[in-house]
């Protein structure tokens, strides 16, 4: 670990940039990925660009306090714009930019946001169309100039034309430039760094509230756990507005200072990936999911030769290739045999995914499924979970090396105390923890203990070893009529770990037995059917098919076993099940925009589906108001059919739980 | 079908009165079929043009004979001032005529990158024999193109296919690659023909959007072959409708919607 990352004087990102530019001004800080080339900033540019930028954010008068919204995809000058707004001790307010215009509104009029430095045109239009409820805002900025040229510039610039136009004002106005060094040197660590709005799965989003010090306290204990410095690589491609991006690829970038690359669009981020070569990682179990998939599926299509080669060096791989990562004894033969697999799958396969060069990757935000998790570290990469939240920045429980499990979410990281309450909620407390909520003096009392612990609204507990293991929100452990307990997530997420299955929805609370809604997942499935001859010709269709009905019950069947070998849980075996005929979306309200399923909502929207579930009937028809991408609505109708399951005797023996 | 979303077009439309290319009195017959009879009309600079009309009208045979392909017994073809000799497809392509076809007709081997950058050979002026050594100026030069390619790619939006090869995407991207191809020839005027034909909602509007962006950000003007009318007429600036190689009407989208030859034409009537 280098001496200048613990640089004690520097306590806000704004002293940090220019630590770097003083430090290791040549070293690169960003790259963007524009017309098929890299284009890499040092940090001597990106200071330079945050000052002049801040001086014409200066120029057209954001204050100390005032907020910033910054809307799109991760650009290295919406980066900019949240350190030159945190030069001048104004807050950035960075916003979901896939959420529709009302729920962009109401962040914006929650945080009352002067200013918003947006990516492109959509976003402009997006906010235009909501700006009568925006009295505050006054200006905006945008990074990409196509199809704005005919709008009204009275209060719309290029970021571009505002670094520019702060440049001049550097070169002629020393007292700006004053102001300016002044308002850096006032800012202190306790001073408000960012307020993150989290997307909520229940009501409206809650603005939590980061100083410098929980950024910088929450950002070291992943940078001296994982021993980054400024070597490492990211790539940043999940939402600005998400902790986890605004900890890995920004505040620890500036304080390891390492470089952020940032993708040429949402599309390329696999090649782009492969071309960088990152280090280090972060990502929800999604990102993994879908990578295996993909290559499970593009392996079904592989010539004999090859398909057989990655079948067997896979299951090589699953004998051996954890043990060999934890550096545990494992005979010579199979350490030869290993390294055979290393050179002919496992090596290319980790160039494929663009994690040739990994140290450490992250899984957070949901549970990983046990298989997806073990496949990425039985070919030897060292992806751990984690566990954390918006208003620890990020950091709660860890796994450390060769202390691997599947199923936990690792031991209390770094400098966090941990506590269990009588009903299982997990608490926590570190140097990371928030400020608060933003305008919600009741929510934020509501969580924070008086002793400054947080109730993460979690349900877990410890298992022998002393790592977390989480089974589901505390809220939603539930209990069925029988009082069995019901946690939903636990069962669905037992489900979710099949490729074939992309979401499911389980019911439970005060009912006689766990029923679930499924969603099956179009690309494994579609590939399935197509090595399989089934013929279909839409999503509904497929979703129908008695093959495809068929199958997904052998998915439940195996689940049910699982769950009934856990005495606790044995009693949330599904009976019943249907497979939902449209996928669930986040613009029809049924996901969050950080995909995590709506159930309540879900509930009353497929009532008729629901009631079916549980009285009986063998199908129900159900008719859905969608929403197209431009904000038209349709109508979806279909018969659903609903199956019965095989349940199985819970297991006796008791679990020390 | 439904109508694309009205997309907001750039205030000024430029002078649109000079007339970039006129058809006059275009005859066009194979043996006995007369495919065209008698067609005139004129393209202005920097509008969209639509030629609509029920199949076997003699769209296409239109579009072939004004780049080229097809050569008219009859009439004259003036394109930027220049009433043209018989002259051959590539003569077309180098005074500026660009155009992408009915079915793709890509090489479908290739990448997306390589297929788009054929679109520059025209303009490519280092011999065959530098290119292939890598001789400096070469290598300069197809540096400066792929620059213009590279600045079409990110138009279209079609980053993530750049390596792909062309056989593998779907239509709707294909149909894109095509499109892109065509802009990298830097066209005066560029022919569609049914642009988006076989594309789902969602693939036509982004081809709207598509098409109203190279007509507005780089003035191109276009002549385009479609039959979905809510395309039409929310798109293009006139339309020139023909109906068994005449041309029964020509006129804006409103007028042309009102014309009753027209409405006959595509609802049939008794005769």
């Amino acid at each position: 670990m280098m001496a200048t990352s613990h640089a004690r004087d520097a306590d806000t990102f704004p002293k940090l940039i220019a630590r770097n530019a003083a430090t290791r001004g040549a070293r690169p800080a960003f790259r963007l990925k524009d017309l098929g080339i890299w284009q890499e900033s040092s940090w001597a540019d990106i200071h330079m660009m945050s000052r002049h930028f801040a001086l014409g954010l200066d120029a057209l008068g954001l204050k100390r306090g005032d907020k910033i919204a910054v809307i799109g995809a991760n650009r290295p000058k919406l980066y900019l714009a949240m350190m030159a707004a945190q030069s001048l001790g104004a807050v950035p307010v960075p916003v979901y930019a896939d959420s529709v215009a009302d729920e962009m509104a109401y962040v914006l009029e929650h945080a009352e946001a002067a200013m918003a430095a947006v990516q492109d045109q959509e976003q402009v239009d997006k906010v235009l169309s909501v700006s009568e409820r925006l009295p505050a805002l006054t200006q905006m900025f945008y990074d990409e100039p196509r199809g704005l040229r005919d709008y009204d510039h009275s209060r719309l610039h290029a970021i571009d034309a505002v670094i520019e136009k702060g440049r001049a004002v550097a070169a002629r106005d020393p007292a700006a430039v004053k102001r300016l060094d002044d308002s850096i040197a006032a800012g202190k660590g306790g001073d408000l760094a960012v307020i993150l709005y989290t997307s909520g799965t229940t009501g409206r989003p809650k603005g939590v509230m980061l100083t410098y010090d929980n950024l910088i306290a929450g950002s070291r204990i992943g940078i001296d756990f994982d021993g980054l410095n400024e070597t490492d690589e990211v790539i940043a491609y999940l939402p600005m507005a998400w902790v986890g991006d605004h900890v890995f690829s920004y505040a620890q970038a500036i304080l390891a200072g390492y470089c952020v690359n940032c993708p040429e669009s949402v599309d390329t981020v696999v090649d782009d990936r492969r071309e960088i070569g990152t280090t280090y990682a972060f990502a929800p179990p999604r990102v993994f999911e879908t990578m295996l998939t993909l290559t499970m599926v593009r392996m079904e299509d592989a010539g004999r030769l090859k398909r057989r080669m990655f079948h067997y060096f896979i299951d090589v791989a699953k004998q051996y290739g954890e043990k060999i990562l934890n550096k545990e004894p494992t005979p010579l033969g199979a350490r030869l045999l290993y390294g055979l697999g290393d050179l002919l799958v496992y090596a290319p396969l980790r160039n494929r995914f663009g994690l040739t060069n990994i140290k450490t990757g992250y899984t957070a935000g949901e549970a990983i499924g046990p298989e997806i998790f073990r496949f990425f570290r039985s070919i030897g990469v060292n992806l751990k979970q984690l566990y954390g939240q918006t208003e620890a920045a990020v950091y709660i429980t860890m796994q450390p090396n060769a202390e691997i499990k599947a199923d936990t979410v690792g031991a209390p990281a770094p400098g966090v105390e941990i506590r269990i309450d009588d009903k299982g909620e997990v608490l926590y407390r570190s140097a990371g923890v928030f400020a608060g909520y933003y305008k919600d003096e009741a929510k934020t009392a509501e969580t924070k203990t008086d002793d400054g612990f947080v109730r993460s609204g979690d349900a877990g507990f410890f298992d022998p070893q002393g790592h977390l293991k989480i089974i589901d929100r505390a809220k939603d452990v539930g209990r069925l009529k029988n009082d069995a307990l019901f946690p939903p997530k636990y069962v669905e997420n037992k489900l979710k770990f099949y490729p074939n299955i992309k979401e499911v929805v389980a019911f439970g609370q005060d009912r006689e037995f766990v029923a679930c809604f499924i969603n099956i997942d179009l690309v494994a499935v579609g590939s399935w059917a197509e090595r399989n001859n089934v013929v279909y010709a839409s999503y509904q269709e497929l979703a129908g098919h008695p093959e495809v009905y068929a199958m997904i019950e052998k998915h439940v069947e195996e689940v049910n076993r699982s769950l009934a070998a856990e005495p606790a849980m044995g009693g949330a075996q599904i009976k019943r099940f249907l497979i939902l005929h449209k996928e669930l979306d986040a613009d029809d309200g049924e996901l969050t925009r950080t995909q995590k399923v709506r159930r309540g909502f879900i509930a009353e929207r497929y009532a008729p589906l629901a009631a079916a579930l549980y009285d009986g009937s063998q199908e129900a028809d159900i008719a859905t108001e969608v929403t197209f991408e431009d904000g038209r609505k349709g109508v979806i109708t279909a018969r659903v059919k609903v199956r019965d399951v095989k349940t199985f005797p819970v297991s006796e023996q008791r679990e020390a739980a | 079908m439904n109508a694309p979303v009205k997309i907001p077009v750039g205030s000024a439309p430029l002078e649109r009165e000079e007339i970039l290319l006129a058809v006059e009195n275009v005859s066009l017959s194979f043996g006995g079929v007369k495919a065209i009879q008698d067609v005139s009309f004129d393209v202005r600079k920097g509008e969209i043009r639509a030629i609509i009309g029920p199949n076997g009208a003699g769209k296409t045979s239109m579009l072939n004979c004004i780049n080229g392909f097809y050569h008219p017994q009859q009439g004259r073809i003036t394109f930027k001032g220049r009433t043209r000799p018989r002259m051959r497809p590539h003569e077309a392509a180098s005074q500026g005529v660009a155009r992408t076809f009915q079915n793709v007709a890509l090489f479908k081997g290739m990448s997306t990158l390589d297929n788009i950058m054929v679109g520059r050979t025209l303009k490519m002026k280092e011999p065959f024999f530098w290119q292939l050594w890598r001789h400096g100026p070469a290598m300069r030069e197809e540096i400066r193109h792929r620059a213009v390619v590279e600045d079409i790619i990110d138009f279209l939006q079609i980053q993530h296919i750049r390596r792909t090869p062309v056989g593998k995407l779907p239509y709707g991207l294909q149909k894109r690659v095509e499109l892109a191809r065509a802009l990298a020839m830097e066209p005066d005027l560029l022919l569609l023909d049914e642009p988006m034909a076989g594309m789902n909602l969602e693939e036509k509007e982004d081809m709207c959007r598509f098409i109203l962006d190279v007509n507005n950000q780089f003035g191109t003007t276009i002549a385009l072959i479609e039959h979905d009318m809510g395309v039409v007429m929310d798109l293009s600036d006139r339309v020139v409708v023909l109906e068994y190689g005449r041309k029964i009407a020509d006129g804006t989208p409103a007028e042309v919607k009102a014309d009753s030859r027209v409405i006959d034409a595509y609802l049939g009537v008794a005769h």
